[in-house]
C-alpha cells in the first residue's frame, strides 16, 4: 500500500521469561493508510491495549516493529498523540483544563501566547471553550474525555491513537464524542487507529475494521466498511448495510471469545 | 442525643466543642494548683504571670525568635533536601537499592545521639543545631517523597512520555504534583520532629532559645517560668501546625476535589469540612 503512514509489521509480544512467559500478541501485521480511520476490535482480554502501547512506542515489542512514515518506532514519535481509555487517570487533576491542554506544548518551545491560543482553539474544537479555568474533576465523564481529545489535538498530531476512549461514558455522550471524533478527523486529515470493544462504534466510525483473535493475538480478518460518509447517528445506523456488517463482525468476535483458551 | 448534636449546632458549635476540653483542663490545673506550696507544682497563676511578663516580654525576642529561626531554617532545609534527594532516589531504581539500607540504618538512630558529630562538623553555634534538626526531620520527608514518586500512576507517566515532555516538565509538572499528597504527609511528620529537635538541640548547648531558657529555669528552680516555656512550645507547635494545614488545604484543594470531597456547588462544603 503506497499511502501507508503507519505500518505494523510482524509485531510479537511476550511478557516474562522462560516457563512463566505469556504470549500476549502472537503476530499482528497491519497498515493504516494516510488519512484512514482504522478500527480494531476483538474479544475482551485479547491484547488490544498491549498492541496500542507497542504502536505508540510506550512498550517495546519482543519482535517485529511499527513504522511511522517508514521510521521504526522505538519511543513515542513526534506527531503521534494518544487518547487513553481512563480519562480520570490520564488528565492531571492538579491542573486546570487549560493547563492540561497546554501541557503537551511545553516541549514544543512555542511562545506562551501562541500556546494559549492553540489550547483555546483545541478546547473550542471540542465545545469546551468556556471550561478552561475549571479542573477536570469538576466536569462530567463525557466532558473530561473531550478535554483528553482537545489535549491530543493541541499536540497537532498527524496520527491519533485511541484506546477504548469512550468506554466509560454514557450512551448519549458516547454518540456525541463519536461525531466529534469524525469531525476533527475530517477537518485535520488525521490518520486514526481506534481500538474499541464496541462493534457498533467500530462500524460507525471506521473505513475498515480489524478483528483480532483471542490471545495470543493475531489478525483474524479485516472488514471494509463501505458505508457512505458523512456518517450520521440515525441514518447510518438505520442502513441495512450497517446491520449486516455489525452482525458479521459480532459473530466473528463471538466465535473468538468462545474459543478463548484458558491461560496455562 | 449526642449523635444529633453536630447537625443541630453547625460550624460554630463544632468549633466550640474543640474548646471544651482545653478550657476544662486549664480549669482543673488552676484549681488543683491554686494552694500548692511545693516548688515542683507552682500555682498556675504564677505560670501565667511568667508567661505574660517574661515569655511574651523580653524572651519573645531573645529566645522565642531565635528558636523559630532555627526551626524554620532546619525544617526548610529538611524539606528541600528530602524532596530533592527523594525525587532523585525515587526515580532511579539502582540508586534506591544502593541507598535504602543506609537510609534505614541512619534514620533509626535517635537524632539527638548524633549531636556530638554535628558539633564537631558545624561548631557550637546555630550550625550544629540546624544540622541536628535537618538530620531528624529529613527522613519522613525523604522516605515519603521516594514512595510518592515511585507510586505515580503508570498511566500518568505514559501521558508524559507519549507527549514527549522534557525531564524538567515531566518532573516538575507531573511527577512531583502526583506525589505531593505523600510528600505533604511526610512534611507534616517532619514538622513535629523539627520542633522537638529545635528544643533538644538548645538544651544541649547554646546561649538562647526556648530549650536553653527552660533548662536554665529548671536549674535555678524557677519552675513557674519553665512551665510557662513549655506552654510556649505547645502554642508554637499548635500555630505551626495550623499554618501548615491551612497551606496544605489550599495547595491540595485539587486532591480533595479529585476524590470527591469538595462540595463543588458551594465552595468548601459540609461533607469536606466534616471529613478533613
Amino acid at each position: 500500500m503506497t499511502g501507508a503512514r503507519l505500518a505494523i509489521d510482524g509485531l510479537h509480544k511476550v511478557y516474562g521469561h522462560g516457563p512463566e512467559a505469556v504470549t500476549a500478541i502472537d503476530e499482528v501485521s497491519l497498515e493504516v493508510a494516510t488519512g484512514e480511520l482504522l478500527c480494531v476490535v476483538g474479544p475482551s482480554g485479547c491484547g488490544k491495549t498491549t498492541l496500542l502501547r507497542c504502536v505508540a512506542g510506550l512498550l517495546a515489542p519482543t519482535s517485529g516493529a511499527t513504522r511511522l512514515d517508514g521510521e521504526v518506532v522505538v519511543a513515542p514519535p513526534p506527531g503521534m498523540a494518544l487518547v487513553f481509555q481512563d480519562y480520570s487517570r490520564s488528565l492531571l487533576p492538579w491542573m486546570t483544563v487549560h493547563a492540561n491542554v497546554v501541557l503537551p506544548l511545553q516541549a514544543g518551545r512555542l511562545p506562551r501566547a501562541e500556546r494559549d491560543r492553540v489550547a483555546a482553539e483545541a478546547l473550542a474544537a471540542v465545545g469546551l471553550a468556556d471550561q478552561g479555568h475549571r479542573h477536570p474533576w469538576q466536569l462530567s465523564a463525557g466532558m473530561q474525555q473531550r478535554v483528553a481529545i482537545a489535549r491530543a489535538l493541541a499536540y497537532r498530531p498527524d496520527v491519533l491513537l485511541l484506546d477504548e476512549p469512550f468506554a466509560s461514558v454514557d450512551a448519549q455522550a458516547r454518540a456525541d464524542l463519536q461525531d466529534l471524533l469524525l469531525e476533527v478527523w475530517e477537518r485535520h486529515g488525521l490518520t486514526v487507529l481506534f481500538v474499541t470493544h464496541d462493534i457498533d462504534e467500530a462500524v460507525y466510525l471506521g473505513d475498515r475494521v480489524v478483528v483480532l483473535t483471542a490471545s495470543p493475538t493475531r489478525v483474524k480478518e479485516v472488514v471494509d466498511i463501505d458505508l457512505p460518509r458523512p456518517r450520521d447517528q440515525i441514518e447510518t445506523h438505520a442502513r441495512p448495510g450497517f446491520a449486516a456488517l455489525r452482525n458479521r463482525i459480532f459473530a466473528s468476535v463471538r466465535t473468538e471469545a468462545a474459543h478463548r483458551r484458558p491461560a496455562p | 442525643m449526642s449523635p444529633r448534636l453536630p447537625r443541630l449546632a453547625p460550624r460554630v458549635g463544632r468549633a466550640a466543642l474543640g474548646l471544651v476540653l482545653p478550657v476544662a483542663l486549664v480549669g482543673l490545673w488552676w484549681w488543683t494548683s491554686s494552694n500548692s506550696t511545693t516548688y515542683l507544682f507552682p500555682p498556675l497563676s504564677e505560670v501565667v504571670e511568667s508567661l505574660r511578663d517574661d515569655w511574651l516580654g523580653d524572651r519573645l525576642g531573645s529566645d522565642v525568635g531565635p528558636s523559630l529561626r532555627r526551626f524554620g531554617i532546619g525544617f526548610g532545609l529538611a524539606a528541600v533536601v528530602g524532596i530533592g534527594a527523594g525525587t532523585v532516589i525515587g526515580l532511579t531504581p539502582w540508586l534506591r537499592r544502593a541507598s535504602l539500607p543506609v537510609v534505614e540504618l541512619v534514620r533509626s538512630i535517635p537524632a539527638p545521639l548524633l549531636f556530638p558529630i554535628a558539633l564537631v562538623l558545624f561548631g557550637i553555634g546555630d550550625g550544629s543545631k540546624v544540622a541536628l534538626i535537618v538530620l531528624g526531620a529529613v527522613w519522613p520527608v525523604l522516605l515519603n517523597t521516594i514512595d510518592g514518586v515511585r507510586g505515580v500512576d503508570p498511566q500518568v507517566l505514559d501521558v508524559a512520555r507519549s507527549f514527549r515532555l522534557d525531564a524538567r516538565t515531566r518532573i516538575g509538572r507531573v511527577v512531583l504534583p502526583a506525589a505531593s499528597p505523600m510528600i505533604a504527609a511526610g512534611l507534616r511528620i517532619g514538622l513535629s520532629v523539627a520542633l522537638l529537635l529545635t528544643v533538644v538541640s538548645e538544651m544541649r548547648g547554646g546561649t538562647n532559645g526556648l530549650g536553653f531558657r527552660i533548662r536554665a529555669d529548671q536549674r535555678s528552680f524557677d519552675t513557674a517560668s519553665s512551665y510557662a516555656g513549655v506552654i510556649v512550645i505547645g502554642l508554637v507547635g499548635l500555630a505551626v501546625n495550623l499554618v501548615f494545614v491551612a497551606v496544605e488545604r489550599r495547595v491540595m484543594r485539587w486532591h480533595r476535589g479529585a476524590r470527591g470531597l469538595l462540595d463543588l456547588d458551594g465552595g468548601v462544603g459540609t461533607a469536606a469540612g466534616a471529613r478533613t
